[in-house]
């Protein structure tokens, strides 16, 4: 542990930090561009000198590793003066055009030239110019500002581990660019816009839209994905206009993937914001007595057995429990949550969650992913994933179908049999797994539904109890998830209960009442009820097929809770209003049930959350995963030779909200070779 | 995006690129000297050998060979390409002709020598003749300032030029002919001017 002074007072790191780490160990600022502590060290901005003792010129705190009693000093003239210059020189091609700059006033660069730059400049001479480069529907460029520190470069091939970022010329003529100008493929691109300390790199939908501080900030969580990665809402007047990381090293570290981040135009379009009741075939606007009328009276046509609900991937669990509730209260035991049909077996906790965790999963040394890719259910996760990969000492191996998941993967074949065949030890890999210290198995959703999807679970189950990867502190035993909500309707038990359909036999013509909770995913094609209720935020697949729209809110417009595919209890809030006459989908609940007298028993948010916390008490813990139960589960059947599919078919278009999102449209055009705003190509120039 | 010489017009990339069976040979042997896993190493001598290949300048297609034969993502071949000023993006001239103007090329009197070079060719700097056999480019100092000044024409060296010199050796090359390289004021090597100096009694092989 090298013990060091900076600025006379003593500190102790850890071996292997930078003096720029134990400057800020002493609490000591230090300025800096291209130093990022999760991406590897560049050393080429200067920004961060220091001055050494015994050393002849000051030090770039940032690659100068601490050692033992070195003297730091970081407010002497020289420093100043130092940083001066740097800032200087960085300012010599620098555009003065902060006014127009998206950038402005979150800009790392406009800071420290407030803290550190001259009020004037001594240069005449012109400045470099630097054409636009194109990298996509999502990531606006201005390369002029680039002040080259390389973070998007280190980015893109260290976290994304998309080689396509590059730096190309030397010297002034240097410039940041795509290979050839493309698009960049990472659902984690953008990424390179928080990272970019100037206004380089700006997001290219939010452009011009608003200055930071006009923008109120709220902190939420994302529900694009099952991770309930940490997010930031920000909002002004009645819209969301963006959607940034927030830190939270349990979960995303400081990274979101491009569909939380730039899908929330989709939270302004294709709204349902007034209740609709269909009258002669046609969905006809209506006031909220008219809508709770009819569905009153189509209820009481209909026997309880006859009635169900299903719950929607984005849905919050206040509401799944107000549903819940409600069905029981109407005396049905056809409830669902698992729209996609995956096994999930709700009586055991362990068995529908990620235990091993998600930081967890970096210590395990062997992972076989059966049926997923991390890559489009859980960008962020796939990350964390690479990293364990590329410090290397873990085994991945994978039975799916073959994917880009930017890390070596040895592929097994996509073929359930396989996986029975390992959990049989009569496959190699068997061995393999069982050499592991702490191996780790992943199912995805799509592992889960099909055929073998009950098997699949129990055959997975045994592969890790049998090879003892399940113990005190490791459980290797690992179900990814593709929706917010499902975990925590699994806690609430929003499954059928003895005799209750489940979603395939409430589609499929088993119930005559139909209560959708944000539910689009489900094959609307084939759904056979003579009455559909669908509540919910987006005019999606659900809307059309609904007799009565109840108009929901949407997650930046209602305080919900959500459970992460680890078990971590988180809660989101609210940015902003709902739209219109929409309104949080509790309160819908509760105002109907009082409407067909079976008043729900709560009246508040805080008497709901009781109620959860009773049925479920992991529900108080807030931001902590504990261990979750044990048990039977799954069914020993023999596997077929049936190939998995994927639950993600389409990473841009997996929700109502993304599929409402202008920009995920754009995204999918990109991919698909057909932008149009591109005009330039790799030859022009 | 492109730095350096241009091209004497519009041109094709080529779809396709290959070494041919000597060159490839070549590749091995040089891929050879680096470990397993830094194949990576050997990129600049092979990008030599792609562009010698394709006449003076490096296609699109013969990096994304180069990538895929390291196993280097396309960028990391193209920022190596691009850093390095004798890499070409654009097809060039047959006769590539580097004028160095460091300081003692510059105090020698290379200004005449780039002037005479401008006007017997009819282009500036980083262009190409219409005809495509010349390019011109100004370089930095090419370690020959004992025979300063001097100018590289493809892989040979002319030195201790004048504006008169530098003609006669361009005119040779446009009527097909190959000058001989090196000093082109009679003296030998980098040896002082009119003969050796000091040691002037010491025999070959005593």
């Amino acid at each position: 542990m090298p013990t060091l002074t900076v600025d006379g007072k003593t500190v102790e790191v850890p071996p292997g930090a930078t003096v720029l780490q134990a400057c800020e160990a002493a609490g000591v600022e230090i300025p800096r561009f291209c130093y990022h502590e999760r991406l590897s060290i560049a050393g080429n901005c200067r920004m961060c000198l220091v001055e050494m003792e015994k050393a002849p010129k000051p030090v770039a705190s940032c690659a100068m590793p601490a050692g033992d009693n070195m003297v730091i000093k970081t407010n002497t003239p020289l420093v100043r003066k130092a940083r001066r210059g740097v800032m200087e020189f960085l300012l010599i091609n620098h555009p003065l055009d902060c006014p127009i700059c998206d950038q402005g006033g979150e800009c790392d660069l406009q800071d420290q030239a407030m803290a550190y730059g001259f009020d004037h400049s001594r240069y005449k001479e012109n400045k470099r110019a630097v054409s636009e480069k194109y990298m996509g529907p999502l990531i606006k460029t201005t390369m002029t500002r680039c002040i080259q520190c390389t973070r998007c470069v280190r980015f893109a091939t260290e976290v994304a581990g998309v080689e396509e970022i590059g730096a190309i010329g030397r010297g002034e003529t240097m410039e940041i660019t795509t290979y050839l100008d493309r698009a960049v493929t990472s659902n984690l691109s953008g990424n390179v816009i928080d990272l970019c300390p100037v206004g380089a790199l700006t997001s290219k939908p939010y452009a011009f839209a608003a200055r930071p501080w006009e923008l109120k900030k709220t902190e939420s969580i994302d529900v694009h994905d099952a991770l309930g990665s940490a997010v930031r809402l920000d909002a002004r007047g009645a819209a969301v206009l963006r959607v940034l990381p927030r830190l939270n090293d349990d979960v995303n570290e400081e990274w979101i993937s491009d569909k939380t981040r730039f899908a929330v135009d989709g939270l302004a379009r294709r709204r349902l914001d007034r209740p609709y009741v269909r009258i002669d075939g046609k969905l006809r606007p209506a006031t909220w007595e008219e809508a709770f009328a009819a569905i009153g009276a189509a209820l009481q046509k209909t026997a309880p057995e006859k009635v169900g609900a299903i719950a929607g991937d984005l849905a919050d669990a206040e509401s799944i429990l107000a549903l819940k509730d409600l069905m029981e209260a109407i005396g049905t035991k056809n409830i669902d949550c698992r729209q996609d049909g995956a096994k999930l077996d709700a009586s055991v906790r362990g068995g529908y969650l990620f235990n091993s965790g998600i930081t967890g999963i970096e210590e395990a040394d062997v992972i076989l992913l059966v049926g997923t890719d991390p890559g489009s259910e859980a960008a962020v996760l796939n990350a964390r994933l690479r990293k364990a990969w590329l410090r290397g000492g873990v085994k991945i191996a994978a039975i799916g179908p073959e994917v880009d998941l930017t890390y070596g993967v040895e592929w097994l074949g996509n073929s359930a049999r396989v996986l029975w065949d390992i959990a049989r030890g009569e496959h190699p890999f068997a061995e393999v797994f069982a050499a592991g210290k702490k191996a780790a198995v992943i199912l995805g959703q799509g592992a889960l539904q099909g055929p073998n999807g009950a098997a699949t679970l129990f055959f997975a189950r045994r592969l890790v109890e049998k090879s003892g990867n399940v113990r005190d502190g490791w459980n290797g035993f690992n179900v990814l998830h593709t929706a917010a909500s499902r975990v925590g309707a699994l806690d609430l038990g929003f499954v059928p209960g003895e005799g209750g359909l489940d979603v395939a036999g409430m589609i499929g013509g088993g119930v005559d009442f139909l209560w959708l909770l944000g539910a689009d995913e489900i094959d609307v094609s084939r759904l056979d009820a003579p009455f559909v209720v669908y509540q919910g935020s987006h005019g999606d697949a659900g809307a059309h097929v609904a007799d009565v729209i109840l108009p929901g809110a949407a997650y930046t417009e209602k305080s919900g809770t959500y459970v992460n595919t680890e078990g971590r209890v988180q809660r989101g809030r609210r940015a902003v209003f709902p739209p219109g006459d929409a309104r949080e989908d509790w309160a819908i609940l509760r105002a109907f049930s009082e409407r067909i007298g079976k008043k729900l028993p709560y009246d508040s948010l805080a008497q709901l959350r009781a109620r959860m916390v009773e049925l479920a008490p992991h529900f108080g813990a807030l931001d902590t995963v504990g261990p979750a139960g044990w048990g039977e589960f799954g069914e020993r059947n023999p596997m077929g030779k049936e190939p998995y599919a994927l639950a993600v078919a389409d990473f841009y278009l997996s929700n109502p909200i993304a599929r409402a999102s202008a920009t995920m449209a754009a995204c999918v055009a990109a991919r698909d070779g057909q932008d149009m705003d591109h005009g330039a190509t790799g030859t022009h120039g | 995006m492109s730095h350096g010489v241009a091209p004497a017009g519009p041109f094709e990339q080529p779809a396709t690129f290959e070494f041919n069976a000597e060159n490839k040979a070549l590749a091995d042997v040089i891929i050879a000297r680096y470990p397993a896993g830094r194949q990576q190493s050997a990129i600049v001598p092979l990008l030599d050998i792609a562009q010698r290949q394709c006449g003076g300048w490096l296609p699109r297609a013969a990096m994304e060979y180069l990538s895929a034969l390291l196993g280097m993502a396309p960028i990391r071949v193209y920022e190596v390409a691009s850093f390095y000023t004798m890499f070409n993006m654009a097809p060039i001239g047959k006769h590539l002709v580097q004028v160095c103007t460091t300081t003692p090329c510059w105090l020698r009197g290379s200004d005449e020598v780039l002037a005479a070079c401008k006007s017997k060719l009819g282009i500036g700097i980083n262009q190409t003749t219409k005809d495509e056999m010349f390019s011109l480019m100004e370089v930095e100092c090419l370690g020959a300032c004992v025979n300063a000044p001097m100018v590289q024409i493809n892989d040979d060296y002319y030195e201790d030029l004048t504006a008169e010199k530098t003609d006669a050796i361009l005119d040779a090359l446009a009527r097909g002919e190959t000058p001989a390289a090196g000093p082109q004021n009679g003296r030998q090597m980098s040896c002082p001017e009119g003969g050796p100096t000091t040691l002037t009694t010491l025999k070959a092989g005593e």
